[in-house]
């Protein structure tokens, strides 16, 4: 078991590696969208600060839903779904191994580029790092859900615009929280409880989401 | 060993097939014929698990598949319409990938002797998406020879695109196969020298 979730997340990776292009773009749509707001709405320190967090993450909500169709669909489409499917492997953990090479590829890199976004805002010091880790937390949870929509959307005739409509709605928790940390620490009441709140909606995502994903496979295969 | 009654089958609101039953023991090949739409693929994806039945029973070494899926998934090999191949992955990488993910411990002198068997040993680092049709089916096929523990082989139209010398090599394959008691449920067009005396046919039109 633990050697087929090996097996797949190192396929995973490794086919994004020979498709760099396709998981840079969402990346640099990332850093394009957060890099808009402070040329459109113009240099006002204060205004911008109080911006950032929710700039931030709504930009990042957006780049996680534009790499989701991949997720499953080029598998669906070369037959490989079906023996993945097809192996005795429990389904769910398969697709966490799938799910985590997302994260990998797709959450890390938004976390790890948004603290140097983020000083075009104006946020320094604590902000940033709250930013960092709250993204961390986030970010899989985006995965996560992500997942979800993707597999119930696959081989539907326009799958990509009716994933923005599953998921979008489900990401609101992980943005209110997410941003709410930074708003928190800018504000100085401290960001341990919205942190706390994202880590515990990541854990029920890991538990409820990889077997809405695995069930939402079968009927798509069926 | 696997027992099929009264199989039946149904595409949106139209009947596909109904009232299907067949017996495949150990060593025996059943050859599934029927016109275009005629629900072969159907049943082949309905035997592994893949759909679901309308109606009917299967059962896999006595026991029915529907409580006891793991049990004929770790025997099963299906092989699809699609050939399951990444096109961004080298042949090797994609026949090492599917033997790590069946649970075979396959060592690069098997994954390369699986090749080199299906006539693909000079193409292992190349790119599937480099590959042509017939060499992808090629390339899928090798887990035939990667998998000779998997005793039921399910596959659908294993024959197309290939040419005159890889057909012969898969029949001989399959033949071999049959030898060890294995067993076989496939679909073809093409007339194939299937193994003589192990083969039954199970005509989907009526």
């Amino acid at each position: 078991m633990w050697d087929a979730f090996v097996a797949v997340f190192a396929r995973d990776v490794l086919q994004a590696w020979r498709r760099r292009a396709d998981w840079l773009t969402s990346i640099f749509f990332f850093v394009i969208v957060v890099s808009l707001f402070p040329l459109g709405v113009g240099p006002e320190p204060a205004l911008l600060r109080t911006m950032a967090p929710g700039i931030v993450w709504v930009a990042a909500l957006l780049a996680a839903m534009l790499s989701l169709p991949r997720v499953f669909g080029s598998d669906y489409a070369d037959g490989t779904l079906e023996q993945l499917v097809l192996t005795p492997h429990p389904l769910t953990v398969i697709v966490l191994a799938k799910v985590l090479a997302h994260w990998l590829l797709s959450g890390v890199p938004l976390a790890l580029i948004a603290p140097v976004l983020a000083l075009q805002f104006g946020l320094e010091g604590e902000p940033v790092g709250v930013l960092f880790v709250a993204l961390l937390l986030g970010t899989p949870c985006l995965s996560l859900i992500g997942g979800v929509g993707a597999a119930l959307t696959l081989g539907v005739r326009g799958g990509g615009v009716l994933i923005a409509l599953l998921v979008l709605p489900l990401y609101i928790p992980v943005l209110i929280f997410g941003a709410g940390a930074v708003e928190a620490t800018v504000a100085g009441t401290g960001a341990a409880g919205h942190l706390s709140l994202l880590a515990a909606g990541l854990l029920i995502a890991i538990v409820l989401a990889p077997w809405a994903i695995a069930a939402a496979l079968r009927v798509a295969l069926e | 060993m696997l027992e099929v009654r009264d199989l039946a089958c149904q595409r949106g609101e139209q009947p596909l097939f109904s009232g299907i039953s067949f017996d495949v023991s150990a060593g025996e090949l059943l050859w599934v014929e029927g016109r275009n739409g005629s629900g072969k693929t159907s049943l082949l994806r309905i035997l592994c698990g893949l759909s679901p039945a309308e109606a009917g029973s299967i059962r896999w070494r006595g026991e029915n598949i529907r409580g006891a899926r793991e049990v004929l998934l770790g025997d099963t090999l299906f092989l699809a319409h699609a050939n399951g191949l990444k096109d961004d992955l080298t042949v090797v990488e994609n026949l090492r990938f599917d033997a790590r993910l069946a649970g075979m411990n396959a060592g690069a002198d098997r994954v390369d002797a699986a090749l080199r068997a299906c006539g693909l040993g000079e193409r292992r680092d190349l790119a599937v998406r480099y590959l042509s049709q017939g060499q992808r089916r090629r390339a899928a096929l090798a887990r035939l020879w990667l998998a000779q523990s998997r005793k039921l082989w399910i596959l659908d139209e294993p024959f197309a695109a290939l040419d005159a010398e890889s057909v012969d090599r898969l029949a001989a394959h399959l033949g071999a196969h049959l030898e060890a008691g294995g067993l076989a449920v496939l679909t073809t067009h093409q007339e194939v020298p299937l193994p003589a005396g192990r083969t039954r046919r199970l005509r989907l039109d009526h």
